[in-house]
């Protein structure tokens, strides 16, 4: 992949909307179709695109495998940490009415919370099974 | 689809195979569509026709990418799988007609998600609603099969190694 000049600009004229358009996804899921797991998917999508043409030493130099490792964790984390955070306030396991003043407000919030640590794993998963698949390339 | 899939069984050779795959799950996708579907749609447009191909060619980067031709016909496989879809036809003859009104999957707890989902939570998008609220404990359970399939693979292959040169 070092003499792919087209392919090099297009990608790097295509990542930063594949980045925008995964967090629009991430963001916008409780109204139009998305969520965390479609969001998670292109990030990880837009990492990949990244390593296929430009070589997967200097996208694990950007997204190092320590980071993927720790985001993985830390999606898992934050949602059972809001299920947690409800258990706490006392209402049931990831009953998220309680988390604001208002259950309504609470329940966005909540979903939102879940959804981001949905997109957190599942990106991390997806770059670090392309990690592991595509290492020795 | 048909064709696809007729394709994949049919070839020897696993780069075509893996990138008819994609197709078939670019196919699926607009099936997915067709049924108003959409966040099903969006999935199965993103991880089975772009990273599952992806991770496929690049196992295949690493193994041979033809397969061992075998005997051309096996009886015992294709007469089980052709039975299989023959129950499996015959059983889904009287399954109620698509997203008819009576259907027990509609009667449930569906529409109470339907009327009270965007009250109770806020979210208009009912498929979020019902995935992230109302269903928490299997997205958490999602979640974390995910997480578990990415620390499996880690602790089998681990991060992979870069060839310096």
């Amino acid at each position: 992949m070092q003499h792919h000049i087209v392919l090099k600009v297009a990608a790097k004229l295509l990542l930063p909307f594949i980045l925008l358009f995964a967090l629009y996804v991430q963001f916008h899921g409780d109204f139009g179709p998305g969520g965390g797991f479609q969001a998670g998917v292109i990030f990880g999508a837009g990492v990949i695109l990244y390593a296929l043409v430009f070589g997967v030493a200097h996208a694990r130099a950007v997204v190092t495998p320590g980071v993927v490792r720790t985001v993985a964790a830390l999606g898992v984390l934050l949602f059972t940490g809001v299920g947690v955070a409800s258990l706490l306030l006392g209402a049931n396991f990831l009953d998220y009415g309680v988390l604001a003043a208002q259950p309504v407000a609470g329940q966005h919030l909540g979903i939102i919370l879940v959804e981001l640590g949905v997109g957190l794993t599942v990106t991390a998963v997806m770059i670090l099974l392309f990690y592991a698949f595509a290492g020795e390339g | 689809m048909a064709v696809t899939a007729l394709a994949i069984a049919s070839t020897w050779s696993l780069f075509a195979a893996a990138m008819l795959f994609g197709i078939f799950s670019l196919l699926s996708a607009a099936v997915f569509v067709v049924l108003d579907a959409v966040d099903v749609a969006f999935t199965e447009a993103a991880v089975g026709a772009g990273i599952s191909t992806i991770l496929m060619l690049a196992t295949l980067a690493r193994t041979n990418a033809r397969e061992r031709p075998g005997p051309r016909l096996r009886v015992v496989p294709l007469a089980l799988s052709a039975g299989l879809v023959a129950l499996l036809v015959w059983a889904s003859s009287d399954r109620p007609r698509f997203a008819a009104p009576g259907a027990p999957a509609n009667l449930h707890v569906a529409p109470r998600y339907l009327e009270r989902g965007p009250v109770e939570t806020g979210v208009p998008n009912v498929v979020t609603a019902v995935l992230a609220s109302y269903r928490g404990y299997d997205t958490l359970g999602e979640v974390t099969v995910i997480f578990t399939a990415g620390a499996g693979v880690l602790a089998l292959l681990g991060f992979g190694r870069i060839r310096r040169d």
